[in-house]
């Protein structure tokens, strides 16, 4: 039983869901291997290499292979799956985007989002926007799975050392081509990786205030930046900042809820927080039932006032 | 070009859902069900693209029980044009949705299938990226902007940075996010004329299709509760407690 690993990566550095996903993949039984698919993505390679409990890394470099466009990338991980019983990916937007893919050109279903690994055919998986727990027995042989990485710790980036082998990569499909990007620029920590999130609603009312409030009390605290729906849909805050049941999912350390009234598709993004807190005036908002601690206030008042205590 | 457009029948995204006390599944007995969110985006992205002159027709299709005929009724009152119930009691999975959905491909020869990118109820996010994969057609999942112009669909999708626009040749597969449109609301006039459009109804077997679920659920459990919170006076208590008590800060 040997497990493969799709990296996520930016060509250069490995990111964090990587290192989640190979978590559970060790605990699927067997050697992890990793795939590194990119373009000039030696350096990824190397870091692969270095993740403690990754067996092997396999390197496929092709300019076609720059974007991770499914049809190729699935194209490269289907060149490699006889020889494996588990085929992992993250389950981020580019995982989600290539596993079925490849379930489905192995004719196998796809268990998407674990939480957890029963055993090395039995996986936990929530459903209903989180409001149950399934546990799923796969029938197929081979099992693709997209791991949820709230539910693994990180394995340790650095103290493997790997054997890098270099395979060829598979031809470019023609079917799709990556046209560009807009992504957005902060230096804040990553939002599924942060320690801590502060996490903006309706209740701030337009782009202006969403900065003026939530930032500050985000820098005082190292925190990233999330929003609810509600936020992103009135144009407050970017779509990538979207914590939810079709948004990211989170679980910080400490995850604080401004002006969100904790709608069910809000809560299945950040119910797994450690400690939540939730800002809000209205006393009858559901997010106070999931909180730890609820402040009942004003958040134009209640949040400057926060900022000034820490 | 025809597009085509599946949808599928869910518990309304404002039910909470209670898990069975056998835990065998969750209790969807006597609660209200509608099309699934991302399905009534794609059906209005579909419909948005015919009033544009780029589709000829819009053919709604489901999966599934004989009540998902409401399902297609409500697509056809959006604007679809006929609608194609693939009826069966057996529990459907992501793969065999894909693969009843491959046939209909093969026999409708769309330009475009337009799907949502999940369905709130078992939240896999599979089924477009699988029928993509069976019908050796491109992918374009998790759309925010849809163009279609000499053959090629060029298309935004949300991803986790940010955006990222790819460019697929047609046929192709799209599936819908949140943010790609405001689905309209149906007027009564339409659920009427809706009544009249065309249903037609074929079974798994039709299509020689095997429907066997590959994934068989041990058990369906509640969540870990959370234990009961503290509401907190003012600032200066929460930040008393959160460096004090939960030491988070």
């Amino acid at each position: 039983m040997t497990a493969l690993v799709i990296a996520e990566h930016d060509n250069a550095s490995i990111k964090g869901a990587t290192l989640n996903t190979v978590t559970a993949a060790a605990k699927c039984g067997g050697e992890v291997h990793v795939l590194v698919a990119g373009h000039n993505a030696g350096a990824a390679a190397a870091a692969a290499a270095k993740i403690a409990g990754v067996a092997k890394v396999i390197h496929a470099d092709g300019e076609h292979l720059a974007h991770g466009l499914a049809e190729n990338v699935a194209a490269q991980v289907l060149a490699l799956a006889s020889a494996y019983s588990h085929i992992l990916f993250p389950a981020t937007a580019a995982g989600k985007n290539v596993a079925p893919r490849v379930a489905a050109k192995l004719d196998v279903g796809q268990i998407s989002d674990i939480t957890r690994v029963d055993a090395a055919d039995t996986f936990e998986r929530p459903i209903y926007a989180g409001n149950a727990i399934a546990v799923v027995q796969s029938l197929d042989e081979k099992k693709v799975i997209t791991v949820r990485t709230t539910g693994f710790d990180a394995a340790a980036a650095e103290g493997g050392s790997a054997a890098v082998e270099t395979v060829g990569a598979t031809p470019d499909s023609g079917k799709s081509a990556f046209v560009g990007n807009e992504i957005a620029k902060n230096d804040r920590p990553e939002l599924t990786a942060a320690k801590i999130i502060v996490s903006g609603g309706r209740a701030l009312g337009s782009a202006e205030k969403f900065k003026e409030v939530i930032t500050p009390l985000a820098d005082k605290l190292g925190a990233a930046i999330g929003a609810s729906r509600a936020a992103v849909d009135a144009g407050y805050a970017p779509n990538d900042l979207q914590v939810g049941q079709t948004g990211k999912i989170v679980a910080p350390q400490l995850y604080v809820a401004c002006g969100i009234s904790g709608a069910i598709q809000h809560l299945a993004g950040m119910k797994d927080s450690k400690v939540i807190v939730a800002i809000n005036k209205d006393p009858e908002a559901p997010i106070f039932s999931v909180a730890d601690y609820g402040l009942e206030a004003d958040l134009f008042t209640a949040i400057p006032e926060l900022v000034k205590a820490l | 070009m025809k597009v085509l457009v599946p949808v599928k029948r869910v518990v309304d995204y404002n039910v909470k859902v209670r898990v069975k006390s056998d835990n065998t599944g969750v209790d969807i007995a006597n609660v209200k069900m509608s099309m699934n969110p991302f399905d009534e985006i794609a059906v209005e992205e579909a419909v948005r693209l015919k009033e544009k002159g780029v589709a000829a027709e819009v053919i709604a299709v489901s999966c599934g029980v004989q009540q998902c005929q409401e399902t297609l009724r409500t697509a056809m009152a959006i604007g679809a044009d006929r609608a194609i119930l693939v009826q069966t009691d057996e529990e459907l999975q992501p793969l065999a949705v894909a693969k009843l959905l491959k046939a209909l491909v093969d026999k409708e020869q769309p330009g475009l299938v337009i799907l949502g990118k999940q369905a709130i109820d078992d939240d896999a996010n599979q089924t477009g990226q699988m029928l993509a994969a069976l019908a050796d057609l491109p992918q374009a999942t998790f759309a925010s902007k849809v163009e279609v112009a000499d053959g090629k669909a060029q298309v935004t999708r949300e991803v986790d940075g940010g955006l990222e626009t790819v460019s697929v040749t047609l046929p192709a597969v799209v599936t819908t996010d949140l943010r790609l449109n405001e689905p309209r609301y149906v007027t009564l006039p339409n659920i009427m004329k809706a009544k009249k459009k065309p249903l037609d109804t074929v079974t798994p077997a039709d299509l020689g299709v095997d429907v066997a679920p590959r994934l068989k659920t041990l058990k369906v459990m509640e969540p870990p509760k959370r234990s009961a919170g503290q509401k907190v006076a003012d600032v200066a208590t929460l930040v008393d407690k959160l460096k004090n008590e939960a030491k988070v800060i």
